[in-house]
């Protein structure tokens, strides 16, 4: 420091500046060469990585034989569906993308109402920002037309991006009072696609991603009811510590595998009685634990016991279970249903579980203070769950909603190998064993190809659902 | 309370020492409660009775037995790659099964773990080609369906990469005395005496490790010396295993080629290989980012603090981050090593002989199916159960006690 002037800079010597830090080099030393140990990972770390990229381009290109592909993509993409019956698939994508479009059309329209705008965008920018968020599916749409290498794909492509963007535009008209007809035309729209699609053939006959996407969307539908009411089963009452209902519910839990044991004898030799015995010793003690803190003791052990359960077993067990036992838990006189259906319910037990999981994470984030309010309007436990706490707890999670969608997407390969349901995994070994290809074993190329799909479905998903999540402010509210 | 204090006129209704009106016992909340509870769970047992019911009534018509005897009938099936006879009972079957599941499971979670682990600090490198490779890798295998791995590693990598060892097919890959591999099996270098010895040393190493550093640590809390629990846990622990080993007079086996058979070292079947790979490969994407996400959770201050006392970067990560990381990282990779457990079911699909492949096969051969597949639910549950316990301990035992 200058003792006069007291300026700062006057005791250090001038320095020269220093070298811009930007430029292709600086960002190479930067990202690349920190340290020599650093850049002799980089050397290591290039070489592996362009031997991969080099022998992955060379199969892609050159040495894939995906004849077998290019060959059966119909069958890949929708089964056995009768060929003469496709428009009804081209008339349900495009009602599908025009639904989809009208519906964000519409939140888009809410938020400019509701004041929240994001920066208006040029079109280039706007393409730009699509383009980053559906890479993957647009790749996974180019690879598709391009083996299929005819025009009518293309048109069909065309038809259902067209009814999308003409949904969006329109939807954008659609102001704040028309959410619920919407959802009400959705669930109409469903209905009215399912049976376009089934009026042509059964689905026993569907295949390929057409089947696919059929398990896990009716799975996640249908698991609803039953996850929500375990969601609340599992949370039912008020927070007590009541030494007598922990014995009650010890008493019911204990008394089921008691009974049980009764009925089929107690005779020590046989391991059952034993399994017994434990079961009716952890049943009690458990119960007595979770009962002493509910007021609804014998809901929650009931929701815990059915949760723990499905979730403690694989489901390629419960669909084998499903496949050849179902039927004997029908009366006499039912026909035992069809393969499809023997997967549908079994995927549905088993998200209801997990379905209830994340809906308790949505309950438990709620502020205690919601139900309490809706207590002090007068509201009985039926309506404030439906009308104060389920909305808010719901639209939470509706990204982990989507995380478990797509993991019952990639479960659906299950029931493939389990039941022979011609999903897409399943075409792969229908495609293999073709009179053309069969002993050719040419499993890959069917199985990378069914990898890329899948692969286009759930990172499309889960970058759009990570990207709501964000929209949705969790945990920052 | 001033408003009940004046005494209300006698009235026709009983009242509570507060003056209220008493709550008719039908519209008592805890009555109805209990209503409530009684009608929901005479409800379940109800659905419950009734689909007993039709399975005793249908398990009946069809004369397919409905109890547990099929365990004891001979089991009629043999299993691949183990001495097991057709004549022995259906439950010796099942436990040479869960031996299967259990090598499955445990070697998945070791490898999972360590291969996760590495990938996730990847995720976090500065270097920029580490970093992308491990992104890439972590984005494509989280979004694929295990089970298309699975397949693919059976039928596309075991079976058709690796070389036929029959005369004029190809012959084998033999890695000096590493490792041989062939479409019959993959030899790899182990320890003489198969697994049973080798998890004796292993847990002698463990055992006397833990009590030399716990020593370690207490002189070093007395006399302020620096503890280096893992150095002197590590060579003591070392010492006492090569020891062991020695008064066993256990050696090491190497993998040969005895015509087409490979033997000595560890032999892996195909199937077990394939479901290894596949497990341990999906498996590390899930804990990977995991790891990632518990690294990112350590505030940046203990990473800067860590520099500031001038630690190396491996001090840094390994005293100071990584412990931190783990608190928060416990529970969702125990989970993953739950659901580990319950995809080594989908072995069976490629004809590992785990359980499930096992019950399977004995439901082919005349065991009833309920019960076979009841029994097979309760094993994996137990498992399952098992292993959450497990972490819940592990989880206890990292949480921070607060004072």
């Amino acid at each position: 420091m200058d003792p006069v002037t007291g300026d700062l800079t006057a005791l250090a010597p001038a320095e020269p500046p220093r070298p811009a830090t930007s430029g292709a080099g600086d960002w190479v030393r930067r990202n690349l060469f920190r340290s020599v140990g650093d850049g002799i990972v980089t050397v290591v770390a290039a070489v592996v990585i362009g031997y991969v990229l080099f022998r992955l381009g060379r199969y892609v290109f050159v040495t894939g034989r995906w004849e077998i592909v290019r060959r059966n993509l119909g069958l890949f993409m929708y089964g056995r569906y009768p060929r003469d019956e496709l428009w009804r698939i081209v008339v349900a994508l495009c009602a599908i993308s025009a639904y989809g479009g009208v519906f964000a059309g519409h939140l888009d329209r809410r938020r400019a109402d509701a004041g929240i705008t994001g920066p208006r965008l040029t079109p280039a920018a706007r393409a730009r920002d699509l383009l980053s968020r559906f890479w993957p599916l647009l790749l996974g749409v180019l690879v598709l037309l391009l083996l299929a290498g005819t025009a009518t794909p293309w048109f069909v492509a065309l038809a259902v991006v067209g009814a999308g963007v003409a949904g969006r535009l329109g939807g954008g008209l659609l102001g704040k009072r028309w959410l619920l007809p919407l959802l009400g035309v959705g669930v109409a729209s469903l209905v009215a696609v399912m049976a376009l699609l089934l009026d042509a053939a059964g689905w026993d006959r569907w295949g390929g991603l057409m089947i696919t996407i059929l398990l896990a969307v009716a799975g996640i539908v249908l698991c609803f009811p039953l996850g929500v009411l375990l969601a609340l089963g599992r949370r039912a009452g008020r927070e007590v510590n009541s030494i007598g209902g922990g014995i009650v519910v010890a008493a019911v839990v204990a008394a089921i595998p008691i009974v049980l044991l009764v009925l089929t004898g107690t005779d020590p030799s046989r391991p059952l009685t034993w399994i017994l015995l434990g079961l009716a010793v952890a049943g009690g003690t458990g119960g007595f634990f979770v009962g002493k803190r509910s007021s609804l003791p014998l809901v929650r052990v009931l929701s815990v016991v059915y949760i723990e359960f499905f979730r403690g077993v694989p489901l390629y067990v419960l669909l084998f279970l499903s496949y050849l036992g179902l039927g004997f838990f029908l009366p006499r006189g039912f026909d035992t249903p069809g393969i499809v259906v023997r997967a549908v319910v079994v995927f549905t037990l088993f998200t209801a579980a997990y379905l209830a999981e994340i809906v308790r994470g949505g309950l438990q984030s709620l502020p205690r203070g919601q139900t309490e309010a809706a207590q002090a309007l007068g509201l009985g436990p039926i309506r404030t769950n439906a009308l104060i706490v389920l909305p808010q707890a719901l639209r939470n999670v509706i990204p982990s909603i989507v995380g478990q969608f797509i993991s019952l997407f990639k479960d659906t390969t299950l029931a493939g190998a389990v039941m022979g349901i011609l999903e897409l995994l399943r075409t792969s070994d229908v495609a293999n064993a073709q009179a053309d290809f069969a002993g050719a074993g040419l499993f890959a190329e069917t199985i990378p190809f069914v990898m890329f799909v899948f692969w286009v479905g759930c990172i499309t998903m889960s970058r759009e659902s990570q990207r709501l999540e964000r929209k949705l402010g969790v945990g920052t509210r | 309370m001033t408003a009940h204090a004046t005494p209300a006129a006698p009235s026709p209704t009983p009242r509570d020492q507060r003056g209220h009106a008493a709550v008719p016992p039908w519209r008592d909340v805890r009555n109805l409660a209990w209503l409530f509870q009684f009608a929901v769970v005479l409800g379940a047992i109800a659905l419950v009775a009734w689909l007993w019911g039709n399975y005793q009534d249908r398990s009946a018509a069809s004369n397919i037995p409905s109890s547990f005897s099929f365990l004891n009938q001979p089991a009629d099936f043999p299993i691949s790659g183990s001495d097991f006879r057709r004549t022995q009972p259906v439950r010796a079957a099942i436990v040479e099964g869960l031996f299967n599941t259990l090598r499955l499971v445990v070697a998945g979670v070791i490898l999972a773990t360590v291969v996760g682990t590495l990938v996730g600090i990847a995720r976090l490198s500065k270097n920029f080609l580490v970093n992308k490779a491990a992104q890439v890798y972590v984005e494509f295998i989280r979004n694929i369906p295990l089970f298309a791995l699975l397949v693919l590693m059976y039928s596309a990598v075991v079976l058709r990469v690796l070389p036929d060892p029959r005369p004029g097919r190809g012959g084998s890959w033999e890695w000096g005395p590493v490792a041989v591999l062939n479409t019959r099996g993959i030899g790899v270098l182990w320890f003489e005496g198969g697994n049973l010895r080798f998890v004796l040393v292993v847990a002698v190493f463990a055992v006397v490790g833990a009590v030399t550093a716990r020593l370690r640590r207490r002189r070093s809390d007395a006399t302020g010396a620096p503890a280096r629990t893992g150095l002197w846990g590590g060579v003591a622990g070392l010492a006492a295993a090569a020891a062991v080993w020695a008064l066993l007079g256990l050696g090491i086996s190497a993998p040969e080629l005895s015509g087409l058979r490979t033997t000595g070292g560890i032999v892996m079947t195909p199937p077990y290989a394939a479901a290894l790979a596949a497990l341990v490969i999906y498996t590390s994407s899930h804990i990977a980012e995991i790891v990632r996400g518990s690294i990112l959770a350590v505030p940046r201050g203990q990473g800067e603090a860590a520099n500031a006392v001038a630690l190396s970067s491996f001090q840094r990560m390994w005293f100071v981050v990584l412990p931190q990381a783990l608190r928060v990282g416990v529970p969702a990779i125990g989970n993953q090593y739950l659901n580990l457990a319950k995809n080594s079911s989908l072995a069976a699909a490629i004809a590992f002989p785990e359980l499930t492949q096992i019950v399977g096969l004995s439901v082919a051969n005349r065991s009833p199916a309920v019960p076979a597949f009841a029994l097979l639910l309760l094993i994996y549950l137990v498992i399952s159960l098992v292993l959450s316990a497990l972490v819940n301990l592990a989880n206890r035992r990292l949480a921070i006690v607060e004072r």
